[in-house]
């Protein structure tokens, strides 16, 4: 019942999409002007009636009922409850469904309290919004039923791959997807503001906190990412610029620069142009995103199910929104016009430097991910990783970097260098301290050295905008600048340490043995076979000490799991302020020993401190922006009273 | 073999790969999990490792993966370069045996040249929008 | 403003080239193989070791002997060298000179390999540490190669042989015998 309850539901949310699309489009003409009044409603009703498929797509496995063919698919009765749980997004079917509920709640939500743009710029948004998620509604109703039976049911679930099984999953995927599809907003946002011509500072303004909420979990999704595979994967890597994962980076990428552009637009009426695009980029980055990983067309071996029907159909969608988009913005775009001027050195100059360095490291990531499937469409092979990616963004980032160090204490419009001097003095300063202090650490690469100095010039230069100022005073969204800026440089010093003073060692051990990584002495005592719920594994027992401190206890386990079965690898880490030692026990070599990878990770954390802090610094952003905004609301209204009240 | 399955996609429960490697009866070679004595070849030796192409896992590379075949170019890459031989000529010798496809770090050829052209006209491209965009109008005031 | 327009209409255009680039690999199945670049060129030098008592090793040398011969790559933990045991004994049968590469293999498996499948080789190099499969830009096992009589590879089959590879295979053994 439930599973039909749910495909009910689905279908009755597709065709409110469609009466919001029809009625959205119609009342922006002269005749249809009445309609406009189910615009919203409807997005309303299409919210809960979403949310109400995928909360019985949530129901069917938290009860493993194993005649829904998906569940019995990818889950197991054996498996712990948040596994079941995370299984319902961890699969085609269900994370498809998880999109466009998050994207219908969210029109919901514009619908419901949006109330400062036209009207019709609004009605046009969620018409555009209602286009998007039509598109994926078919998607899931016409090739991808989450809801379909199995007959008779099975006996048991097929189970979840256990690299999956991991409270990372619980996670990472659907924060992702928050970020994708609060792109989407944007999107129609950006949409609608073209249709109707409408591209004012308010309109940024009512668009940013949407923004700032998908970049939060875009930073979030990618930080918790890099974490899982980091620790899951066993080789001690945090990034390896696999396509899949530059697919979730482009949109970040892209969102990171709409949010700067639109804080211009929102402020100064400037960048009008180039925030529309970027807001229709950054969506399309996450649609790409989507269809690369879902399509199989590119090796990683994170893309499964390869099925050419799914992928063309994403990829129809992708022409429909992302072509339609484009050539609207194409014809459009010059009926805009450019808005307030400024001079090079001000604070949107500095915001002009960032979001033309952010756009090229796009380009670049975008090239180096899909140059491969180029030259594989003329039977040619080749290859793009590390070695091309990271020197070659770090052409752009590095003047980006520099103009981040001073760039938030210009002020709007005009500025002089001269008039922030000992701020850039200093942050000069923070960068000679940085080679000093690389130079006599010596041994240390080019871009690795770049990184650390560069680090300390932006942690000092994000600080200074504090300086001078009441810090109880200050709005929240300068805090929010302040800390994620600081996490930039965090994350920045996090990666350049651990690829500048990472020391390994590899080594075959009998239980005895005694091992060394850097200041760290690692004893093994003991490997004891474990059991699981679904697995058993061999674990090696050790005890790890710091130079003298006392010894503490790791265990890193070789697993195996019996549904499916498969083996992996379940690293052991021990986390100091300072770095992390990251221990894997492989297999048993045939004299008896074992093989164990032992890494000393100088300030890794920083990474994803970094990452943290980057998305703390968007919330804080975010409640600041907000709360400026339902203030202002209020006061509104209290105007508005008092007019009707005294005047009249 | 089992790259994670981490990002985006994990979503999507993955149906390569990972289980059907069937275990070859040999311990790993020698040098697959076993380091240079001297310090410096070792470095040279990972810097190398971390940009080939594991060729039975596809997308990693073979400093990442437990597949047999991945130990075995370890090997190799390890042993050559005690014996003196420069990371380069071992990249140069397996692209003579597997094409551009192996080596992470791609090379100038009137196959690749776009992927070097398009960063310069990117960064001129870039300039100019910055210059357009604010050194033109920095000598006028807005109004 | 001119230049403004062409760089929009640029976007749309390398927009339209990138999905239209996704349409045509998306319309065509994945091919993932990697293949050698060694075809024609001389086999590297080699000599391996015996794995079986009753077949000889083998070396680059007798890869040169003025015949043609199908170097078959394989392993006794390979399931796809299994299936593919009778085709190799076709093409045995009709004559073709097979010599074996075992990759990383115990001699033991081997030859309980080779007793279960039938032993189409009339030499067998044991390879533990993939050296000749690295040198001859071999990717997998199995893997077949056609080497003429002097030495130089002129084929390469990637995967199980199967019913339909055996005429093609013969075709090519022909030709390198010209």
């Amino acid at each position: 019942m439930i599973a039909e309850f749910g495909l009910a539901a689905l279908w009755l949310a597709a065709a409110l999409a469609a009466l919001q699309l029809l009625s959205g489009c119609l009342s922006l003409t002269e005749k249809g002007q009445n309609l406009a009044l189910l615009v919203r409603p409807a997005a309303v009703i299409q919210a809960v009636l979403c949310a109400a498929a995928f909360g019985s797509l949530l129901l069917l496995f938290a009860r493993t009922d194993l005649s829904v063919l998906l569940v019995a698919m990818n889950s197991h009765s054996a498996k712990p409850m948040i596994f079941k749980v995370a299984a319902t997004w961890g699969n085609h079917e269900g994370s498809m469904l998880l999109w466009v509920t998050v994207m219908a709640l969210a029109g919901g939500l514009i619908a419901l309290i949006e109330k400062r743009l036209p009207e019709r710029t609004m009605l046009a948004t969620l018409g555009a919004q209602a286009f998007v998620g039509l598109g994926f509604y078919a998607f899931l109703l016409f090739s991808s039923n989450p809801f379909e039976r199995l007959s008779p049911p099975a006996e048991q679930g097929m189970g979840l791959n256990p690299l999956l099984q991991d409270i990372g999953l619980a996670f990472h995927p659907p924060t992702l997807y928050l970020g994708y599809v609060g792109l989407s907003v944007a999107f129609s946002f950006a949409v609608g503001a073209l249709l109707t011509r409408n591209v004012t500072p308010e309109f940024a303004r009512v668009m940013r906190p949407w923004i700032l909420g998908a970049w939060i979990f875009l930073t979030l999704g990618i930080t918790a990412g890099s974490y899982w595979a980091y620790y899951e994967l066993g080789w001690g890597g945090w990034w390896f610029w696999d396509p899949v994962e530059n697919a979730s980076l482009m949109p970040w990428l892209a969102a990171t620069a709409l949010l700067h552009s639109a804080s211009v637009l929102a402020s100064r009426d400037a960048l009008r142009t180039w925030t529309i695009m970027l807001g229709v980029i950054a969506f399309s980055m996450s649609m790409m995103g989507t269809f690369l990983v879902r399509s199989g067309i590119l090796t990683s071996v994170h893309a499964f199910a390869v099925d050419p029907e799914r992928g063309s159909f994403i990829l129809a969608l992708l022409v429909l929104n992302i072509g339609a988009a484009l050539v609207l913005f194409a014809l459009r775009a010059n009926t805009i016009s450019e808005g307030q001027q400024f001079r090079a050195v001000s604070r949107e100059g500095a915001l002009v430097i960032n979001n033309v360095a952010l756009s090229a490291i796009l380009g670049i990531v975008l090239l180096g991910t899909l140059y491969p499937l180029l030259t594989e469409a003329f039977g040619i092979r080749v290859s793009v990783g590390p070695p091309y990616f990271n020197p070659v963004s770090a052409i752009f980032a590095v003047p980006m970097l520099i103009v981040l160090a001073v760039g938030p204490m210009l002020r709007w419009r005009r500025d002089s260098l001269g008039r922030i001097e000992k701020p850039i003095i200093a942050v000069i300063l923070a960068g000679l301290v940085g080679i000093i202090v690389a130079f006599s650490l010596g041994g240390i690469e080019l871009l690795p050295f770049i990184g650390i100095v560069l680090s300390l010039m932006v942690a000092v230069g994000s600080v200074l905008p504090l300086k001078g100022r009441s810090l109880r005073r200050l709005p929240l969204a300068v805090w929010g600048m302040v800390i994620a800026h600081l996490g930039i440089a965090v994350a920045l010093f996090g990666m350049s340490a651990d690829s500048a003073f990472t020391q390994q060692t590899l080594v075959a051990a009998s239980p005895g043995d005694v091992a060394k990584v850097g200041p760290w002495t690692i004893t093994l005592e003991s490997v004891d076979p474990v059991a699981g719920p679904n697995w058993t594994a061999l674990e090696g027992r050790m005890a790890a000490s710091y130079r003298d401190e006392p010894a503490q206890r790791i265990a890193p386990q070789s697993r195996t799991f019996w549904a499916p079965p498969q083996q992996t690898s379940e690293s052991a880490l021990l986390t100091r302020w300072n770095g992390q030692l990251y221990a894997v026990i492989g297999n048993e070599a045939e004299d008896g020993r074992w093989q164990l990878r032992l890494w000393w990770k100088p300030f890794v954390t920083f990474i994803w401190y970094g990452g943290i802090m980057i998305a703390l610094g968007g919330l804080l952003a975010l409640m600041g922006r907000v709360s400026v905004d339902l203030r202002r609301r209020h006061a509104q209204r209290r105007i508005e009273q008092r007019h009707e009240g005294y005047v009249q | 073999m089992k790259r994670l399955s981490i990002f985006v996609i994990v979503l999507a429960t993955l149906g390569y790969g990972q289980v059907a490697l069937a275990q070859d009866s040999l311990p790993p070679a020698p040098y697959a999990y076993r380091q240079l004595d001297d310090p410096q070849q070792e470095h040279e030796a990972e810097e190398l490792m971390e940009s080939l192409r594991c060729l039975t896992c596809q997308s990693q590379s073979i400093a990442d993966s437990d597949a047999p075949m991945a130990g075995d170019m370890r090997h190799q890459v390890r042993t050559r370069i005690a014996a003196g031989e420069s990371p380069e000529h071992i990249r140069q010798w397996l692209m003579e045996r597997y094409g551009d496809y192996i080596s992470y770090t791609p090379r100038m050829s009137n196959d690749t040249w776009p992927l070097f052209a398009v960063p310069v006209l990117l960064f001129l491209g870039a300039g100019l929008i910055v210059w357009r965009r604010i050194g033109r109008r920095s000598g006028k005031d807005s109004q | 403003m001119k230049g403004f327009r062409i760089g929009l209409w640029l976007i749309v255009a390398v927009a339209l080239g990138v999905l239209a680039l996704f349409a045509t690999q998306l319309s065509k199945p994945k091919d993932d193989l990697v293949r050698s670049q060694m075809i024609g060129k001389p086999v590297p030098q080699f000599k391996l070791d015996a794995i079986v008592p009753d077949r000889p090793g083998l070396s680059s040398a007798d890869l040169a002997d003025g015949k043609p011969k199908l170097l078959n790559i394989f392993a006794s933990w390979c399931v796809p060298c299994a299936a593919e045991a009778p085709q190799l004994a076709a093409l045995e049968a009709q004559g073709v000179n097979i010599v074996g590469v075992a990759i990383r293999d115990k001699p033991a498996d081997a030859s309980q390999f080779l007793q279960l499948y039938g032993n189409p080789y009339s030499r067998i190099g044991a390879d533990n540490l993939s050296a000749v499969q690295l040198a001859i830009g071999s990717s997998g096992v199995p893997e077949s190669f056609v080497v003429d009589g002097k030495g130089i590879i002129r084929y390469q089959h990637i995967g199980d042989i199967q019913d339909r590879d055996v005429p093609v295979l013969l075709q090519k053994l022909r030709e390198a015998g010209q």
